[in-house]
Order: structure tokens, then C-alpha cells, then sequence
């Protein structure tokens, strides 16, 4: 396959960014989307140019690392992330544009490359069992239904890659948050400190410069894991029963 | 033999354990241990600084409890967030002694299948602590809430791995690593927040500190702006993971490296058994020149899914749903009829290599150069079929436990593998060898400890399926913070100033070779020399080792390091983000440790587990130990312009018996 690939560029935080055209030729469509930028990337090096900078760890779908705007989708055209699109999904002669997520609570560093510490501290606000090494019962003597340990599965699912941000018009990270308060809500391990988690953590999301939910679904639609849009009603709930509770 | 080896190496005096307390019971050893351990007053604890370095399970829960403890912790990651650590992408699931299912499981069964799967190649000390412990970390992980896959009566499932004949792995769907590293990395951010633990994010360790020899602190770099930072500390603990992207090409992650260990080694850390490579057998088979990296479908898959080649090697390129069941050899089944399907790691890999190499391999024809170097054409692949199983259990069933496998599966051959059976071939996995270290965890420098994947200790020369996580959370959530205060308790520790001699040597190290990098100008990307050493490295130094392969290889490697100081291209600057800069900092020290491996391969003239000398088998094919001969970690000192020295610690087995493996 050939190619025209228009990427960001942008050498520091503040400096000033634009958008780069590259023809790429003789692509596999059996490539991941990022090994079609390592060809790309050893193309520039070998004539001398920076290699375009992007972030990606473990390429098989699972650390959240990497995340790319393509075309204007949060992890392009497939519902995966980045590193597990393929090129099987273009066309040949397809012009594709590559951009960083797009949001205020996510600076640019370099190139592709954005800041999403925030969503960290927004753990750090509440997203945990208050536990200590070593303090723990018997596993088997709280049992857990099946149907709530599952739900708390799959929104546990959820690798914080950021796409539910990008994707969002208001950039929310509402989905992100909504995975975590239902996590840790339907299990018993996780009722101690739901009123006050949730409130804390939607204080540290709205200083952290996240937009708020209008409820428009981009976010569930764009997660690679596929975290329903569910999770934010019962972050919802769970607001209006602390709010009841005076959390 | 030796005399002809003397050239690659030299022997120096034996090493060993000296922290393991002597008694008769090994039942009571960590409990004495734990009691004879010095303690540390908690108001003493806050004016300690811990460095930990790596946030994947072993890190992660390492700070987490240190921090809660309520030491100074300062913990560094090269990710944006401790949440990537490459923990994340284990799949299968993590052994735990509970014997839920009572069907005869123990703390000593446990002890017993991770020392004769680790072919009698790892400290029994070590072990049957890591058996103690590891109910403990069931227990831990559920109260913080990870999601563990339950029964309808709302208690935990279990499932059964390889070179194992009892259900004991606990699990979530194929995501067990993400689950356990949420819950230490939770874990980690609520003691951030509390501040007992500072995160480092983006940046990665080039260096450690010796004061007059002892571990003191480690120069980093801030992989955003370049900067070259100076961090003190009392201790420092390595939690970085295994070197398996040696081989370029491996189920690591693409930043997964071993430059803090083999910093550490460079200062005096001895480094055991290097040669110790898991070969997983169930990877998603190579597709071509561009692959980054190679995918792993997890070993549960092995409880289900049966794996089978063409009996005739003329039937390998028909689709496979035509070829009627009596032309199908499931060579797993037929060889090993006790443990089936789920035979150890290294013996499925050697099995799916050997039915390949037979030419009754299936898939598409892939280019290769012999060890010879004759160019051919073989299929590297075997097929892994749940058509038995989707009638068994049901789609739905299937669907449930392996979904998210076959979801991935799918996507990267675009094959549908309800449909189809998959075809997977072996992949470099995990290490089994890593920095030496005394049942305390602590390294040959004194005040260095090392946890997890990066340490040595565990796992010998084959590590069983779901023991990774278990030893990576045993380390860090209940070993290190027990055994770690003993040295602690000999606070306080000389103050360091930041112009202190050895810290401006090892801070101008660092700087000295990043303008070496940069200033080198060459014509090769770094990325081709890691190629190339990983081709080297899979062919000489894979799934068969020779001695004439081995010696070629370590000629290979030197022409190929020489040509990297001198021919690499690094644009760009040292004081902004420069991802070339970071990966030629990792590859000029994958270049140095993939010569150690094939020395170490070279030196050990049997086979055993992951390490298979085609000059060492049985009869039958199986690997042939030496026990005589080779019954001894091979530690090894970094000899500086010299050779390595190889300081031989002796395993002595006194609660199990020494026994050819098998598993038939």
C-alpha cells in the first residue's frame, strides 16, 4: 500500500505545532498502525530528519500508552487502540492525518506525545481500597456475586489511554472516572469509602480542566475496551446519594 | 573442555547464601527469619529514603507497602503513568497455594512443581517461602478489590497451567496482570497522595550511586527535558523487569530494557544465569520484516484448546478443517500422556520447533538462514484447535473464558479462530535469569536489592505458567519490606552530598555517554543494530543452543558492538524528549549482556529447562542435566576490559529429591 500520511509536529510544550506531509510507500496491510510509523520513522532517519516522537509500550492493546487522533478519530477507524489497528483497515492512495489527543487537561509534549498525568491524580483523589499490606481477611470470606463481580470486571477494564477525552466534545473524563466509581461500587470491598470517593474524585477531575458530561456517548463508543456508557449513570448515582449522605 | 573455555571467561570463588537461616524444618525458615530480622521504629521509618525503580507488580507493591509502612519512598518509572509497567499485559492468571478445590494442592506441592519445573535450578529457600506467601497475596488482591473471575456462589475460580496437575491459578478473564498491577498501582497513588511515596514519571535510571561501595542513590534522566538528575537515597531497590528484548523480538513491551540491571552489574552486582530464556509456545507466529514485536496468547489456552500438526508433511498447506481426525498428530497428547496439552513451557516450545523442523510445521512459508547460513523456507507454526471445545462446552462458554484472546487474535491475522483453528508458534517470553541475590533479595553490592522479574531467584531454569505474578507480588508486597528493614535498621547512614566524588563520577558518566551517542553520526539506525543482534541472538542463542553456534555468535556480537560505536546515527538533542537517545542507551547494553548470555549458554554444557545444548540430551530427545557438573547458579561478575568471572553458587537439595523430569 502507499500512502499520505499528514502528522503533527511539534517540538516542545510551547513551541508552535503544524501539520507534516510524508508519502509512505510499499506498506503491508498486515502492519500494526504504529510499525507503519516505525517504517516511516526509520525513513527519517536515514535522510536525516528527527523521527516523529509517539508513545507506545506494550503494542498489544493493554498498558494504554499509546493513543493517536487518526483522522480524527481517538484510535482511528477500528474500536481498538492504536497499536492494534492494522492497515488492512486503509485503503491504498488513503491520505490518513495523525494528531495527539486534543484536550486541555492533557498538554502536548512533543510531536504526539501528551501529559496524562491528570487522569493519575485522579486516582490518587479516591480510586482505591483503603488497605494496608497484610491487613487483608480470608479471600473466601466476603463472597461476591457473580453478576456484580463480573460488572466490576469490565469496568475495571478500562487502561486509561485517554481516548473517552479525546473523543469527547467537551473533553470529559467522565467515562474514565465512571469505570472507577463502578469498579470499586459493586463490590463490598469497595462500600466504605464510596460517598466520599466519589465526590473526591469528581473535585480533582473538574481542577484538573476536564469538561463535563452532556451525556453525548462519543467516549463509550471511542473506548477500546468498550466501557459502557452505564458507568456514568452510576457515577451519577452514586453523586446523588452522597449528596443525600452530606459526603 | 574447560581449558578451550578460558578464553571467554575465568573462574573466581564460589558464592553463597548466608542469609537463610539453617534449620531442620523448612516449614518454620521465613518465620525465624522474619523474627530474626532487625526492626525499624515507625518513627524512625519517615526518615529513610527508599528508591524503587520500575512500578510493574514487584515495584508497585514494593512501594505501595513501604510506603504504608511509612518510609521516605521515591518511586521511578519510564512510562507516563505506574499504571503501564509491562504487568500489565500478563494474561493468564496467578498460583496460589489455598487448595480451594481440594484436589491435593499444598504449600509443599506448590514448592515441589515450581522446583522440578524449574528443573532442580533454583534455591529451595526461596521457593518455599514463595509458596508460604503466595495464599497471602490472593487475599491482598481481593481486598483491594481486583476483580477475580467467581463462581455463581460468589467464590473464587481456579483454573490449571502447564507442568501442573491441580487447579490453583486464580484469575480475571485473560487480564489477570492488568487486575493485580490496578490493584498495587491503587495501592501505590493512595500513598502518594499521603506522601509517603513520590512519583517519578518519564524517567529513566542510567546509573547507580556506590559510596565506598554501597548502594547510595542513582542518576537518572528526565526523558522530558533531558535533564540529568542526582537522587540520593539509603537504599535502592531494582524492580525493572526481565532483558527478553535482547531478541528484539519478544512479548516485552517495546520499552522493557536491561539498563538499570546491567548498570548494576557493571558496578559490581554479579548476574546469574543470563542464559535462562522462557520460550513461550503459544505466540502469534511472525508475519513479516516490519514486526515490532510478537504477541502471546496465553498459556489457559492450553486447558482447552488442543494442539496438533499434520501427520504427513504434504497435507501442512491444506486448510485444516479438511483433514480428517486419524491424519491429525497431536504430538503433545501422544508424547506426554500424563500432562497432555499442558506440559511445561520450554517442553510445548522445543515440541512445536522440532514437529517444524520436521517439515510438518503449517502456516505460510516464512524465509530463514540455517545455522550455517543456507538461506530456506520453512512454515513456523502448529495449530491450537478449540473446534473439540466450542462442542463440549458451547460458544458461549468459550467465548467467556478466552474472549478477549480470540478478540486479539483476530484482529492482529485476521483469522477467526471459532472458525479456524489458530496457529501459534514459540516466542521469547521472560527471563528466568537476572541479578543475584541472597534470600534477602539484596544483590552482591551491599544496600542494592532487586525484586521481581529482574532478580534470579525463583523460577531456575524454567518458570512455570502464573508463577511470575506470584513471585513478582510475594517480592514486593511481603519479602522485600520484611527483609529489607534488617538493613535498615543500621540507619542512620553518612549524610552524601551531591558533589561527593562518586556522585559526580556516575553523573558524569552518564552525561559522557549520552555526547558519545550523539556525537557518533553513523549511518545505522539504532533500531537495525537491534535487529540484527536479535537475529543473532534467536539463532544461536534460542530455543537449541551448540557450542560452535554459541562461539560464532559471541564473534558476531563483538564485530556487531564494535560497528555500533562507531556507525550509529542518534539525531536529535540531549535536552529535549529523544526516543533514539533512549534506545541507544539500551541496545549498548543488550549488546554487552547478549555476549554474557552466550558465554553463560556456552559455559553450561547440559540442558535444563529454558537452556537446551543439543550436545546434552536423553534418548528420547528430553533435555539431559548434568548434575555432577553443573548443579550451581552461575553468577557473573563484570570483569571490566577483561572477561567476566563466574562465581559458582552450589544448590543443595535437602527437602526435595534431585530427579530426571518427566512429565509422561
Amino acid at each position: 500500500m502507499n500512502l499520505t500520511l499528514k502528522i503533527w509536529r511539534q517540538a516542545g510544550p510551547t513551541a508552535k505545532g503544524e501539520l507534516v506531509t510524508y508519502p509512505v510507500k510499499d506498506i503491508s496491510p498486515d502492519m500494526s498502525f504504529l510499525e507503519m510509523l516505525d517504517v516511516l520513522n526509520e525513513q527519517l532517519i536515514a535522510e536525516g530528519t528527527e523521527p516523529i516522537a509517539f508513545d507506545s509500550d506494550c503494542r498489544e492493546g493493554i498498558c494504554g500508552m499509546c493513543g493517536l487522533m487518526i483522522s480524527g478519530q481517538a484510535h482511528g477507524p477500528e474500536r481498538t487502540t492504536s497499536c492494534q489497528l492494522h492497515m488492512r483497515s486503509f485503503r491504498d492512495g488513503e491520505t490518513i492525518t495523525v494528531e495527539p489527543w486534543r484536550a486541555n487537561a492533557f498538554p502536548i509534549i512533543r510531536d504526539l506525545i501528551v501529559d496524562r498525568s491528570a487522569f493519575d491524580r485522579i486516582i490518587q483523589s479516591g480510586g482505591y481500597v483503603s488497605v494496608n499490606t497484610g491487613a487483608a481477611p480470608e479471600a473466601h470470606a466476603v463472597p461476591v456475586p457473580k453478576e456484580k463481580a463480573d460488572r466490576a470486571f469490565d469496568s475495571a477494564k478500562c487502561i486509561g489511554c485517554g481516548a473517552c477525552v479525546a473523543a469527547c466534545p467537551n473533553a470529559s473524563g467522565m467515562l474514565f472516572l465512571g469505570a472507577k466509581v463502578t469498579h470499586l461500587g459493586e463490590l463490598p470491598q469497595g462500600q466504605p469509602e464510596r460517598n466520599g470517593r466519589v465526590v473526591k474524585m469528581l473535585e480533582t477531575h473538574d481542577l484538573e480542566g476536564f469538561g463535563g458530561c452532556t451525556n453525548i456517548g462519543e467516549c463509550s463508543a471511542a473506548c477500546p475496551k468498550e466501557i459502557p456508557l452505564d458507568v456514568i449513570s452510576t457515577l451519577n448515582a452514586d453523586l446523588r446519594k452522597a449528596a443525600r449522605s452530606g459526603s | 573442555m574447560t581449558d578451550t573455555l578460558s578464553e571467554y571467561f575465568s573462574v573466581g570463588e564460589p558464592v553463597a547464601d548466608t542469609k537463610a537461616p539453617a534449620v531442620t524444618d523448612i516449614n518454620t525458615m521465613w518465620t525465624q527469619h522474619q523474627f530474626d530480622s532487625a526492626l525499624v521504629n515507625p518513627s524512625n521509618r519517615r526518615k529513610l529514603d527508599v528508591i524503587i525503580v520500575g512500578t510493574g507488580l514487584a515495584g508497585a507493591s514494593a512501594a505501595a507497602t513501604m510506603g504504608e509502612a511509612g518510609y521516605n519512598v521515591k518511586s521511578f518509572f519510564y512510562q507516563d503513568s505506574a499504571r503501564r509497567a509491562h504487568s500489565i499485559a500478563a494474561q493468564g492468571g496467578i498460583n496460589a497455594a489455598k487448595n480451594y478445590n481440594d484436589d491435593g494442592d499444598s504449600v509443599y506441592r506448590l514448592f515441589y512443581d515450581t522446583v522440578k519445573g524449574g528443573d532442580y535450578r533454583s534455591r529451595e529457600s526461596n521457593v518455599f517461602r514463595l509458596a508460604q506467601v503466595s495464599s497471602n497475596i490472593i487475599d491482598q488482591c481481593v481486598a483491594q478489590g481486583v476483580p477475580f473471575a467467581r463462581e455463581y456462589g460468589g467464590l473464587l475460580d481456579n483454573r490449571s497451567f502447564g507442568g501442573v496437575q491441580v487447579a490453583r491459578t486464580f484469575y480475571a478473564a485473560g487480564q489477570t496482570g492488568q487486575q493485580l498491577l490496578i490493584g498495587a498501582y491503587q495501592a501505590m497513588e493512595r500513598q502518594v497522595a499521603k506522601g509517603t511515596v513520590t512519583e517519578y514519571s518519564r524517567h529513566e535510571m542510567l546509573e547507580v550511586i556506590l559510596v565506598e561501595g554501597v548502594a547510595r542513590g542513582i542518576i537518572a534522566r528526565d526523558m522530558v527535558t533531558g535533564e540529568i538528575e542526582t537522587h540520593l537515597a539509603d537504599v535502592v531497590v531494582l524492580a525493572t523487569g526481565g532483558y527478553g528484548n535482547v531478541f528484539f523480538l519478544s512479548t516485552n513491551a517495546m520499552g522493557c530494557n536491561v539498563t538499570a540491571a546491567w548498570r548494576a552489574h557493571r558496578k559490581g552486582a554479579y548476574f546469574a544465569n543470563p542464559c535462562y530464556t522462557q520460550i513461550h509456545p503459544t505466540c502469534i507466529p511472525v508475519s513479516g520484516d516490519h514486526q515490532s514485536k510478537l504477541t502471546l496468547m496465553s498459556e489457559s489456552l492450553r486447558n482447552d484448546g488442543r494442539i496438533w500438526v499434520p501427520k504427513r508433511a504434504e497435507d501442512c498447506d491444506k486448510d485444516p478443517r479438511q483433514i480428517p481426525e486419524e491424519d491429525r498428530d497431536y504430538y503433545l497428547e501422544r508424547i506426554y500422556p500424563a500432562f497432555g496439552n499442558l506440559v511445561p513451557r520450554d517442553i510445548a516450545s522445543r515440541q512445536a520447533k522440532n514437529m517444524c523442523d520436521e517439515g510438518r510445521g503449517v502456516g505460510p512459508l516464512v524465509d530463514e538462514v540455517d545455522a550455517e547460513g543456507n538461506k530456506r523456507q520453512m512454515r513456523r507454526g502448529v495449530y491450537l484447535d478449540f473446534a473439540a471445545a466450542v462442542e463440549r462446552l458451547g460458544r458461549d462458554t468459550v467465548e467467556e473464558k478466552y474472549g478477549n484472546l480470540f478478540d486479539m487474535y483476530a484482529r492482529i491475522t485476521g483469522e477467526n479462530p471459532y472458525e479456524v483453528p489458530m496457529r501459534i508458534y514459540p516466542a521469547v517470553h521472560y527471563t528466568m535469569g537476572g541479578l543475584w541475590v541472597d534470600y534477602d533479595l539484596q544483590t552482591s553490592v551491599e544496600g542494592l536489592f532487586s525484586i521481581g522479574e529482574a532478580n534470579f531467584s525463583d523460577h531456575g531454569a524454567n518458570r512455570l505458567g502464573a508463577s511470575s505474578l506470584m513471585q513478582c507480588l510475594a517480592d514486593g508486597y511481603f519479602v522485600l519490606p520484611n527483609t529489607i528493614r534488617d538493613y535498615l535498621a543500621k540507619a542512620p547512614f553518612d549524610k552524601i552530598a551531591e558533589d561527593h566524588p562518586a556522585v559526580v563520577e556516575a553523573k558524569s558518566a552518564v552525561t559522557d555517554r549520552i555526547e558519545k551517542f550523539l556525537s557518533i553520526n553513523g549511518e545505522r539506525s539504532v533500531d537495525s543494530f537491534h535487529r540484527e543482534l536479535g537475529n543473532i541472538m534467536w539463532e544461536y542463542c534460542g530455543m537449541e543452543r551448540t557450542d560452535e553456534g554459541l562461539r560464532k555468535a559471541i564473534g558476531l556480537i563483538r564485530d556487531l558492538t564494535t560497528e555500533f560505536w562507531s556507525n550509529v546515527r542518534v539525531l536529535g538533542t540531549a535536552d529535549s524528549l529523544n526516543q533514539s537517545l533512549e534506545k541507544a542507551g539500551r541496545v549498548a547494553d543488550f549488546l554487552e549482556l547478549g555476549e554474557l548470555m552466550c558465554i553463560d549458554a556456552l559455559n553450561r554444557r547440559e540442558s535444563c529447562g529454558g537452556h537446551f545444548r543439543a550436545e546434552s540430551v536423553t534418548e528420547d530427545g528430553e533435555a539431559l542435566r548434568h548434575d555432577d557438573e553443573f548443579a550451581y547458579v552461575a553468577a557473573w561478575e563484570f570483569g571490566g576490559d577483561g572477561a567476566p568471572v563466574l562465581h559458582k553458587e552450589d544448590l543443595n537439595y535437602t527437602f526435595i529429591e534431585l530427579k530426571q523430569r518427566s512429565y509422561k
